[in-house]
C-alpha cells in the first residue's frame, strides 16, 4: 500500500478530450491507405522484428491513431523496413510508407 | 397463359418456381447441374438450429414436382435478351426459348482458397476449407491429414472477403456464424479435441447467432482468438504452424494446430457473372444489381427481368427463400400489368 506514496499521480486514462491528432492527420494525408486499417494484427504477426523484441507495429500505430507519441520515434528506428507487412495486409495498408512518414512527422514536429 | 423462366435451381430459384406454379403461371426451370440444389447438398446442419441440410433439401425437391414446374437439368443458360415483346434465352447448345419474365436465381460459389497461398490451402494437407470440414461433419468423420483424429481444429475467419489482396472488399456474412456452427460440431464429436476461431469481429447478425456464440463458449468451451492468421506452414510432422497476432494481448501467437479451417467466403456464381454481363446489369464484384437494395430489390433495371439469392449479394438459405418468396411476388405483379397493358 505504501509504495502509492503520497506523490500525485496523473491519470494513466487515454484523455480524447485533449489529445492532439494534428500528427495523425498529417500521415493520413501523406499515407491514404492508413485509414483502411481494422487492427486485424496481420502486420506484428508477420513482422520479424516482433519475434524476439518488443517492437510491434500494430501498437505503434495504434499509439499513433490516438495521439500518444512518446517513445515512438525510438521505437520506430527498429523497423528495418523490410516490407512483409504490406505484402500481408488485408487492407491493402501500405504499412512501409506509414512507418517512414510517420518517422518525417515525428523528425519534423519535434 | 404467361410464362416465366427461372435460371438456377438452388433455394431461390425452386421457391420462387413453386410459389409461381401455384399462382398459375407457367415456369420453366434451369440448371446448368444434373441435380437441383448442387451446394446445399454439400451441408451437414443449417446455423442456427442444427436442423439437417437434407430436410430442406427434401422439402424444396418435393416442391420441384408441383403441376406447372418444367425443370430442366444439365442446361446452361449463356445469354439472354429482350426480343421487343418477350425474352429470348440461349442456352449453352445455341437452344432458344422464349418467356415473358425471367428471374436470374444463378446463386454463388465459394472463394478458392488456393489464391490465398500464404495459407497454404493445396499445399499443406492439413489446411482444409469451411466446405471440407462441412463434408466431414456431414460424414460424422472429421480427421487429420493422416486420417486420424486431430487433438486441434483451428478455424479462420475472412479468407477471400474483407480481403483488399483478393480483390473482394465485402464481408460473406454467413462465414462468422458457420465457424461457430461447426466448431460447435466438432467439440460435439471430439468432446478432446480444441477448438479455436480466429477472427477480427464476430459479426452475430441474424436471429439465435448470438445465443449460438455464447453456447460455443459456455458449453462447448470453443476458444476465441481475436486477430487474423497471417501464414500458416507444415511441420515435420505433417500438422500445421500458424502465426498470427493476438490483438487483445498485443503479442504475437504461434500455434501448431491439425487442421486449419479456411472460411472461404461468397463470390457471384461463373453464370452470375456471365448473365450479369450479358444482360447489363452485373454490379459490384460481379453479383446482379437491383434497382434499389430498399424498395425495389428483386427489380433489375430491366423490365421484366428480376433477381433473387445470392446472386445478388452473400446470403443465408433462410434470407434466399424469403427473397425468392418476394421476387415471385413482384414476378407476378410485372405479369399482371402486362395483361392490363394487353
Amino acid at each position: 500500500m505504501n509504495k502509492f506514496g503520497f506523490a500525485i499521480k496523473t491519470p494513466r486514462s487515454e484523455n480524447m478530450d485533449k489529445v492532439s491528432l494534428e500528427r495523425y492527420h498529417q500521415l493520413l494525408n501523406r499515407e491514404p491507405s492508413f485509414k483502411r486499417c481494422f487492427q486485424c494484427g496481420c502486420c506484428s504477426a508477420t513482422c520479424s522484428a516482433r519475434q524476439f523484441t518488443e517492437f510491434s507495429i500494430r501498437r505503434i500505430h495504434t499509439s499513433f491513431r490516438r495521439g500518444e507519441y512518446d517513445g515512438l520515434t525510438d521505437e520506430l528506428r527498429k523497423c528495418m523496413l523490410c516490407g512483409k507487412c504490406t505484402l500481408v495486409c488485408p487492407r491493402g495498408v501500405n504499412l512501409r510508407s506509414v512507418i517512414i512518414n510517420m518517422r518525417q512527422i515525428l523528425d519534423e514536429t519535434k | 397463359m404467361r410464362k416465366v423462366a427461372i435460371i438456377g435451381a438452388g433455394p431461390a430459384g425452386i421457391e420462387a418456381a413453386s410459389i409461381l406454379a401455384r399462382n398459375g403461371i407457367q415456369v420453366s426451370l434451369f440448371e446448368k447441374s444434373e441435380t437441383p440444389l448442387k451446394n446445399l447438398q454439400d451441408k451437414a446442419f443449417l446455423f442456427p438450429n442444427f436442423q439437417a441440410a437434407q430436410e430442406i433439401v427434401d422439402d424444396l425437391s418435393g416442391k420441384l414436382l408441383a403441376d406447372g414446374i418444367t425443370s430442366v437439368f444439365g442446361v446452361e443458360i449463356t445469354d439472354v435478351r429482350w426480343q421487343g415483346t418477350e425474352w429470348k434465352l440461349t442456352d449453352i447448345k445455341g437452344q432458344t426459348y422464349v418467356t415473358d419474365s425471367v428471374l436470374i436465381a444463378t446463386g454463388y460459389q465459394v472463394f478458392d482458397a488456393h489464391r490465398k497461398e500464404e495459407l497454404g490451402y493445396g499445399i499443406y494437407k492439413g489446411v482444409i476449407t469451411s466446405l471440407d470440414m462441412e463434408q466431414m461433419i456431414k460424414h460424422g468423420k472429421i480427421t487429420n491429414a493422416n486420417g486420424d483424429e486431430p487433438k486441434r481444429v483451428t478455424f479462420l475467419q475472412c479468407v477471400g472477403s474483407r480481403d483488399e489482396k483478393s480483390g473482394n472488399h465485402y464481408c460473406s456474412k454467413i462465414c462468422c456464424v458457420t465457424a461457430v456452427k461447426q466448431a460447435i460440431e466438432v467439440r460435439k464429436q471430439l468432446p478432446k479435441c480444441d477448438s479455436s476461431v480466429f477472427y477480427m469481429d464476430l459479426r452475430m447478425w441474424g436471429q439465435g447467432f448470438e445465443e449460438m456464440y455464447r453456447t460455443a463458449q459456455e458449453k462447448y468451451g470453443v476458444s476465441f482468438v481475436r486477430g487474423r492468421i497471417s501464414e500458416a506452414a507444415a511441420t515435420f510432422d505433417g500438422r500445421v504452424q500458424l502465426k498470427s497476432e493476438d490483438t487483445l494481448m498485443g503479442l504475437p501467437l504461434k500455434m501448431t494446430t491439425d487442421l486449419l479451417v479456411l472460411m472461404v467466403g461468397m463470390e457471384p456464381s461463373c453464370g452470375t457473372k456471365l448473365l450479369g454481363k450479358s444482360c447489363d446489369v452485373n454490379g459490384d464484384y460481379g453479383f446482379i444489381k437491383t434497382v434499389n437494395p430498399h424498395l425495389y430489390d428483386n427489380e433489375t433495371s430491366r423490365p421484366g427481368l428480376f433477381a433473387a439469392g445470392t446472386c445478388k449479394r452473400p446470403m443465408s438459405i433462410s434470407d434466399s427463400i424469403n427473397d425468392a418468396r418476394s421476387a415471385a411476388l413482384a414476378i407476378q405483379e410485372y405479369l399482371d400489368s402486362l395483361k392490363n397493358e394487353n
